[in-house]
């Protein structure tokens, strides 16, 4: 009988990419997990359970923080379904419509902002909202709105929803060429199919395409909430560690980095840092097992 | 044809909508652009006038290039950028061809293991990153930038090089085989060349996030010597924060290699988005 031979070669070509991955993602991922069930206490680390999860559920102190971080992150991921992702929708839906001219321009223009850095986009917004420039007020003025005029991102009841919005301005190209991918996929003959009973325009969209479009906005809307339960970037880079005013834009990695790195006077904590990180990994696995579990397998595929 | 389809007022419609919302998508980079090239008193003045002879003055990029290290930083994102980029195709390429090629016990287990950091950022485990790293000794080094992109992108890469490398004909690998080849040359001479396309594809996913990135460069990269350009101008405009013509001259600076590179690649990235690569 012939011995099974090693084949080394399969080991050759995994070993790097398994081997950084595994040391660089997953061992770190489940060593801050680990990270959370311990405290320094005089200077030695000691294991104490879920304690920090205590502190970080129950303590007033901390508590109060998280629940604020928690409640704004919700807040900025419903902004993004409610506003970016159904104007991506209709900007695919026109950008597909046969026979439109400069589409390729118009495409390619409006996915600028998708690629600029948080940076760019949080202090170039920031110097167009300021009052002391005044391009914001002088244009509202322009229009005869000059009274809607705000500090919008100096005032706590409304900078959050600001910062959101510019999130969304930065990151509607991304829905727009998903959908618009799909929208191309979808066979000239069932339009024409439609067109011949009677299904034209408007009525096509809403009873061809979009039900042929919806797991595309089923991938768009787990992507969204992956990366708004991971954001960090936009809030850092136009309000700062301490997400002002008042907290009123602290999401949870805004909140993870204050708690973990330190900031001011307040010392890091890395075991308090990773309690916050952990719960962070807890709400993301559960929105995408929500999405693999309860709604990609429901929806019904069409078969094109 | 259908009257709907071709009704002129539709279409005037369908361009006025597309114009407002482009000139919604490019208009903060423009003001930012112009007024960079303008005085101090005329960027307040007429903020959305172009510079003229009078207005036209470049003492902002002046202040940036004598107290910012620019260049210093552009080369560390580039460093980073390139090494990253390089590390994931190569990586990727070899373990996608791994799973696609050979039968294995393991092969659906370890296909599924290196899925899972499609869905999970990297992020979550930086507590113990930054503790590797500083117990390695590589914090403040390019190279803890690079082994974390690199493990951010394998995942992705892996899952879509080896989509394209099942459509690889398997008679021309036998062929190789029958040749003599041995399977490193089949994977580098004949694999490899083929799926240059989802190559390009992969790396102009992966160019963007680590160019722009700033999470990891604060927390792991700080020192002057290690900034990317991304953390660079953060820094440097919150230093510069009340020298406007400092202010945009630095955005502008930051704006600039990010449209050059995707007046180059951005065929290329819509091509790789709508061929329905990120399913």
């Amino acid at each position: 009988m012939q011995k099974p031979r090693i084949r080394w070669h399969i080991a050759v070509f995994l070993a790097p990419a398994v081997l950084i991955y595994t040391s660089v993602m997953i061992f770190p991922l489940f060593n801050t997990l680990r990270l959370a069930l311990f405290q320094e206490v005089d200077q030695a680390r000691v294991y104490v359970g879920l304690e920090n999860f205590r502190t970080l559920f129950f303590d007033p102190i901390w508590s109060k923080q998280f629940w604020n971080a928690l409640g704004n992150n919700f807040w900025f991921f419903l902004i993004h379904m409610l506003v970016q992702n159904p104007i991506g929708v209709v900007l695919a839906a026109l950008l597909s419509h046969p026979r439109l001219r400069f589409a390729a321009l118009y495409r390619s223009a409006i996915f600028i902002p998708t690629i600029l850095s948080f940076v760019i986009v949080g202090f170039a917004w920031k110097l167009i909202l300021s009052p002391i420039w005044g391009i914001a007020p002088s244009m509202l003025d322009a229009v005869g709105l000059k009274a809607l005029f705000a500090p919008w991102l100096g005032k706590e009841e409304y900078a959050l929803t600001t910062l959101a919005l510019i999130s969304v301005w930065q990151f509607v190209g991304i829905p727009m060429m998903l959908i618009y991918a799909a929208l191309l996929s979808i066979p000239e003959e069932i339009l024409e199919a439609g067109e011949i009973d009677g299904v034209t325009g408007a009525a096509a969209f809403w009873k061809i395409k979009l039900p042929l479009i919806l797991p595309s906005i089923g991938i768009i809307s787990i992507l969204t909430f992956v990366g708004n339960f991971n954001a960090f970037d936009l809030i850092y880079a136009s309000q700062g560690a301490l997400a002002g005013p008042d907290f009123s834009t602290d999401i949870l990695g805004t909140f993870m980095y204050r708690t973990f790195f330190g900031f001011q006077l307040q010392l890091g904590d890395p075991h308090m840092g990773s309690a916050i990180a952990g719960a962070m990994f807890a709400i993301i696995l559960l929105g995408v097992c929500l999405y693999l579990f309860g709604i990609q397998t429901r929806m019904r595929r069409y078969q094109l | 044809m259908n009257s709907a389809r071709a009704n002129p007022i539709n279409t005037f419609a369908m361009h006025g909508a597309l114009i407002l919302y482009t000139l919604i998508a490019l208009f903060p980079v423009f003001v930012i652009l112009i007024n960079s090239f303008k005085t101090r008193k005329m960027i307040f003045r007429e903020p959305l006038a172009l510079p003229d002879a009078e207005s036209f003055s470049m003492v902002g990029y002046q202040t940036v290039m004598k107290q910012g290290d620019f260049f210093l930083y552009f080369q560390n994102s580039f460093l980073v950028t390139v090494g990253s980029l390089t590390l994931i195709l190569l990586f990727g390429a070899m373990a996608a061809f791994a799973l696609s090629e050979y039968r294995f016990r393991g092969n659906m287990l370890m296909g599924l293991y290196l899925a899972l950091g499609i869905m999970i950022p990297i992020r979550i485990g930086t507590v113990a990153i930054l503790e590797m790293m500083v117990s390695t000794g590589l914090v403040n080094t390019l190279w803890a930038l690079i082994l974390v992109y690199t493990a951010q992108g394998l995942p992705l890469a892996v899952f879509i090089l080896s989509e394209f490398m099942r459509q690889v004909s398997d008679d021309l690998k036998n062929a190789g085989r029958i040749d003599g080849l041995s399977e490193y040359t089949i994977f580098f001479k004949l694999v490899l060349p083929l799926v240059r396309p989802a190559m390009a594809t992969v790396a102009v996913f992966n160019m963007i996030p680590i160019w722009n990135d700033l999470w990891f460069p604060l927390i792991l990269a700080p020192a002057e010597e290690t900034k990317t350009l991304t953390l660079g101008s953060q820094v440097f405009i919150g230093q510069f924060v009340t020298d406007w013509n400092a202010v945009l001259s630095a955005l502008s600076l930051a704006i600039l290699p990010v449209l050059v590179l995707y007046t180059i690649f951005s065929r290329q990235l819509i091509r790789g988005i709508t061929s329905g690569a990120v399913k």
